[in-house]
């Protein structure tokens, strides 16, 4: 017998909680903070909040594929990108940024690539949605919003031609 | 089976599960190999240039042949993976003492091996070894007789990405002992899957196979003819060690013909690249000012050489195994 589909939750707008993750950290960031967006969702994420936070730090990218902990189950990721961090991380106030908050193991690959460029003075986490389910003890400083997602389902965030962001939902 | 019967360095999901031959790889696991190196690339300009995918797993360079040279970045490229390597020349060792190449291997295996690099004199020998292993040890050439140098095919095609972006409009020479070289063959596979359009192989009739044109690419026996507006100029390294007979005069009238001299290099574009596989004869097939030159990417092919074997090991060893 089938289990029936779960249901689909109505999806947030992801430029509304771009707005608001926006006014959380204005008052947080200074001209020397290095924003880190996790590739591929959480740099086009962390290119509006930089240019909207007028920060004078070139942005960082990063893939995390070398860090992760599902290896030896699912190999090497199929597109891995390049990491780029364009500043110096010794002793610099980072903030990773990600689209989608879920277990928690991204973020903890993230950071240990970022102590392998230097020790950071510290590291904030901003998200635009989170979804629960953590794994690790991680919690985002700056949030857009959240949402309860059944395990089989996961949202992606997607880009259109005009640069405007926006949620999609897979059922897997 | 978990082996793709007619490409043994493949699974059944089409994944890179040895790498014993460029020739047979499809372009999406050539493509996905430069990219991954791209990516390693990066982790070599680092104030830490390791990363923890290989933590835990067992790299035996096993050299049947010595070379000090592909060795080490093979065991750099397996370090900066944080594997733990383990060196052996066993061309001084076991084999001296009458042990059979298998059962070498068996014993390596036995001591919890994960991935063997292997060099060998006979062509062929890491396609024996890869079908003797178990599922869970993937096999690397490094290097097998006259037939395949991958790796070093490999690291040829990211310089020329490189530095030249785009394959489908090259124009690319290869020079030298084609008939000795491993290298260009795993050259020429590659930069056909990867949709060069011209490739021209220069040399003097005795150094060259009769069936080269097979593999679809030009001939030439002039450098200054075969030269002319190409776009990459990949010499190769007159192997006198593997010369036997007497297939040439002499070094000095192999440089006279075919050696890259400035005059000769101006015919080729002006922003044409010079590669070479290294060690470098200086003054037989490349002269010392095209070696030193502005056109010359001689020592960041050496660089690109650790980050496309760091590619090549972490892809084959997250391979599917089911």
């Amino acid at each position: 017998m089938n289990k029936p589909a779960p249901s689909r939750p109505p999806l947030p707008d992801a430029e509304h909680l771009l707005a608001k993750l926006l006014d959380q950290m204005h008052a947080v960031v200074g001209p020397d903070t290095g924003l880190v967006g996790i590739h591929t969702g959480g740099v086009w994420l962390a290119q509006r909040l930089h240019a909207g936070l007028g920060i004078k730090t070139p942005l960082g990218t990063l893939d995390v594929s070398f860090y992760r902990d599902d290896f030896d189950q699912k190999g090497l990721h199929r597109n891995v990108k390049t990491s780029d961090l364009p500043f110096d991380v010794e002793g610099r106030q980072l903030i990773l940024v990600d689209d989608v908050l879920y277990t928690g193991r991204t973020i903890r690959a993230a950071m240990n690539v970022l102590f392998d460029y230097g020790r950071p003075a510290g590291i904030k986490l901003a998200a635009l949605v989170d979804r629960g389910g953590r794994e690790l003890p991680v919690a985002p400083d700056f949030l857009g919003g959240n949402i309860t997602l059944a395990v089989s389902q996961s949202i992606e965030l997607t880009r259109d031609d005009a640069g405007k962001l926006s949620f999609k939902l897979h059922e897997n | 089976m978990w082996l793709d019967p007619r490409n043994p360095q493949l699974n059944k999901n089409g994944e890179l599960h040895h790498l014993l031959s460029i020739d047979g790889l499809p372009a999406d696991v050539l493509r996905q190999i430069l990219d991954a190196a791209e990516s390693f690339a990066g982790v070599t300009q680092r104030e830490v240039k390791k990363v923890p995918l290989l933590r835990g797993k067992s790299v035996f360079n096993i050299f049947f042949e010595n070379s000090t040279r592909t060795r080490t970045t093979f065991e750099i490229a397996a370090k900066r993976l944080s594997a733990d390597v383990i060196n052996l020349a066993i061309a001084q060792s076991s084999t001296s003492k009458g042990e059979s190449m298998l059962d070498t291997v068996a014993n390596l295996a036995a001591m919890q091996a994960d991935m063997f690099v292997v060099r060998h004199a006979a062509s062929g020998a890491p396609y024996l070894i890869a079908k003797h292993v178990g599922p869970d040890i993937h096999v690397i050439n490094a290097g097998d007789g006259r037939h395949q140098h991958p790796t070093q095919g490999l690291l040829d095609m990211f310089t020329i990405r490189h530095y030249k972006k785009d394959f489908t409009q090259l124009r690319v020479a290869i020079i030298g002992d084609i008939l000795h070289s491993r290298v260009a063959r795993s050259q020429i596979h590659a930069l056909t899957t990867l949709g060069c359009p011209e490739i021209r192989v220069i040399s003097p009739r005795t150094l060259i196979p009769a069936d080269i044109k097979s593999l679809g690419v030009h001939v030439y026996h002039d450098l200054r003819e075969g030269l002319k507006d190409v776009d990459v100029v990949s010499t190769l390294r007159l192997q006198n060690e593997r010369m036997q007979g007497a297939l040439l005069a002499s070094g000095q009238e192999f440089y006279k013909y075919y050696g890259i001299t400035p005059d000769k290099l101006a015919l080729a574009k002006p922003d044409a690249i010079v590669l070479h596989p290294g060690p470098m004869n200086r003054g037989v097939e490349i002269d010392s000012s095209v070696a030193d030159g502005g056109q010359s990417v001689i020592l960041p092919q050496v660089n690109f050489g650790i980050a496309i074997r760091m590619a090549v090991m972490s892809i084959v060893a997250g391979s599917w195994r089911g």
